[in-house]
């Protein structure tokens, strides 16, 4: 190890007093060991960048550019390359923590790719059809080229928002009963049932729909309110286990706070623990929706296909985006490409409103978030 | 009772009280009168029971599952453990360590929590009179009188405990307890709420924990002292006096082990 000739970092000036050999100075201290290495020499700031880029190089030449494997070796090259290039200059100590780092943001570039990759097709596929006519039309009458999606935007609205009617109230008091009442054997079953309902397929919720309707109206029966029964079935234990979480994170010292004022148990909790956790069960149901809003088949077996504009839940089926976007692709008609045309744009209407929920969560957390300590 | 109704304070006689968690017996035979007007200082070392016994004189112990009392606890001569726990905690109030304002209201909120949670009807005016009265007797007045409507967990940390002690006085309690209530301050803060406690003790009987014995021997009357003899054993109530006695001339050698620093 030597010192370098020039530092490449400002800040490091004070160690210069010291030059020289690091490493075994004649006057080490008495326990014998060396004293501090001074300034060690690090590679620059764009070293990663350098690394990949000169991997990228290599790997365009032997690959010849086809996509995955030009990506994959890419990849590699510029990883084992800067662990190298670190270990030589820096010493295996930054070496290891470069390629650590290089590693975590490789899985990371890794996990986005094909959300970057679905996002930029249906966008560029969606834009097409993404026009006035989509948005005041239905597909009342038409063939062919034109019509719009109203009646579906409608329905996902309609459906999810009664969805959401039903699964907050139940999702909320069944949150407020786990966390604040519920001891011993009954809340561990009930914990263990909202556990698993969180995971059972969305065809089985559809399906629980459509059997408890037909019970009541007979076989055949497609309503909007079905559809919304199926998606609260699998919104319930999302916003009770998001709602549980954020009952949780409120200090019981604010609890015993209002107890110590003579406030009775369920009016703290009305009034002390809910407005403090209220952001985040706000941001929570969100997301909830947002997780139903696409559900596509328990949707098709319980609201039906529809051409035209329903706006009442209880009267006959209710089109909706995802089912409408399937439709659309599954029998398109002669020509096939409106059709599909309007499903990619059902499918980008789709995603616009998710993010839109997603983005109202975080700005609501953001906003109105309680300070807990 | 009206908000406005002067309460008179009142004695807290225990008797023969054991506290328990699940089948722990963690304080064991308490027997001790809580003078009207007066500081009772409750000192001991960590985890003999000290904060055990304050919580179990306003009922606020048994919230934890699984714990129960034995005993009797009188305030004036009405058992606090015949009556609603909800009513014993409206005429007992209490105090915590850690400032715990409630962090979704505004200052005036806050002391005014303990009326508009329990539904009291009052009128706005009376109700402002009130919130003045508890603020001025905590010596926060002045300094949040402008800033009434700002959220109180935009306070320093003496300001919130102050705050606190607002809060519980606002309702007007016959017995205040304080579980320790300086000890995440600083020496100026803790200096302002010592000073607070001897000027409410003109209006309640106030019952404060601490484990700083000059803190006790500055702001309190009455001194019980309270050790345990191993961990496991349950802690008992050694000896209660008036402070003087206790830090100059206690009648037990252990207590002036204690005090005088040998041990705990």
């Amino acid at each position: 190890m030597h010192t370098p000739p020039q530092h490449k970092t400002p800040v490091d000036s004070p160690p210069r007093l010291e030059p020289a050999p690091a490493v075994a100075a004649p006057a080490a201290p008495a326990r014998g060991r060396p004293p501090l290495p001074v300034a060690a020499r690090r590679l620059p700031r764009w070293a990663p960048w350098a690394a990949v880029a000169a991997a990228a190089l290599v790997a365009a030449v032997l690959t010849g550019l086809r996509l995955a494997p030009f990506a994959a070796l890419t990849a590699i090259l510029g990883g084992v390359g800067l662990y190298a290039w670190s270990r030589v200059v820096e010493g295996a100590r930054h070496a290891t923590d470069r390629g650590v780092t290089y590693a975590i943001s490789a899985a990371f570039a890794l996990a986005l790719a094909p959300l970057v990759s679905l996002l930029w097709t249906v966008v560029e596929r969606g834009l097409h059809r993404f026009d006035g006519q989509f948005f005041t039309w239905s597909m009342r009458g038409v063939i062919g080229e034109g019509g719009g999606a109203i009646h579906a935007i409608y329905g996902t609205l309609i459906i999810t928002g009664c969805a959401t009617l039903i699964s907050v109230p139940v999702g909320i008091l069944a949150a407020i009963y786990l966390q604040e009442y519920g001891t011993g054997r009954l809340k561990r079953a009930l914990t263990f049932f909202v556990d698993v309902m969180t995971g059972i397929p969305s065809i089985v919720a559809g399906l629980f729909a459509f059997a408890l309707f037909s019970l009541f109206f007979g076989p055949g029966i497609r309503l909007g309110i079905m559809g919304s029964v199926a998606l609260s079935v699998l919104m319930i234990p999302i916003v009770v286990r998001s709602t549980e979480e954020m009952l949780r994170i409120v200090p019981n010292s604010l609890r015993e706070a209002a107890y110590a004022l003579g406030v009775p148990k369920w009016r703290t909790i009305l009034k002390v623990v809910l407005p403090t956790a209220l952001a985040g069960i706000v941001t929570g149901v969100m997301l909830a929706i947002a997780r139903v809003i696409g559900e596509t088949a328990p949707l098709l077996i319980t609201a039906g296909v529809v051409t035209s504009v329903n706006t009442n839940p209880f009267d006959g089926r209710m089109a909706n985006l995802a089912v409408f976007a399937f439709n659309s692709y599954k029998s398109p008609g002669v020509p096939p490409e409106p059709a599909i045309d309007r499903a990619w744009t059902a499918a980008l209407v789709l995603i616009l409103i998710v993010m839109t929920l997603n983005v109202v969560a975080r700005l609501i957390y953001r906003r109105f978030g309680t300070e807990i300590r | 009772m009206t908000a406005l109704a002067l309460v008179a304070a009142k004695t807290v006689q225990v008797t023969d009280l054991n506290l328990y968690y699940g089948s722990f017996l963690a304080v064991e035979d308490v027997n001790i009168t809580i003078e009207p007007n007066k500081v009772t200082a409750l000192i001991g070392s960590s985890g003999c029971g000290k904060s055990t016994f304050l919580r179990s004189l306003n009922r606020m112990h048994e919230l934890v599952p699984g714990a129960r009392v034995e005993g009797e606890v009188l305030l004036d001569d009405e058992d606090i453990y015949d009556a609603d726990p909800v009513s014993v905690r409206r005429r007992i109030g209490m105090v915590f360590q850690a400032p715990n304002p409630f962090p979704t209201m505004s200052i005036y909120d806050n002391v005014a929590a303990g009326i508009k949670l329990n539904h009291r009807r009052v009128k706005k005016a009376e109700l402002d009179e009130i919130v003045e009265r508890a603020l001025r007797g905590a010596h926060l007045w002045d300094e949040v009188k402008d800033r009434l409507n700002k959220p109180g967990m935009g306070l320093s940390g003496g300001q919130q405990q102050r705050l606190c002690i607002a809060r519980a006085t606002a309702v007007e309690p016959d017995v205040l307890l304080m579980d320790e209530p300086a000890s995440a301050l600083d020496p100026i803060a803790t200096l302002a709420i010592e000073e607070l406690i001897t000027e409410l003790k003109k209006q309640y009987t106030i019952v404060i924990v601490t484990h700083n014995m000059q803190q006790a021997s500055r702001a309190s009357d009455i001194t019980a002292f309270f050790n345990i003899e191993a961990a496991g054993r349950p802690g008992r109530l050694v000896e209660v006096d008036t402070t003087e006695k206790i830090f100059s001339n206690p009648s037990k050698q252990e207590t002036e082990d204690y005090v005088s620093g040998r041990f705990g």
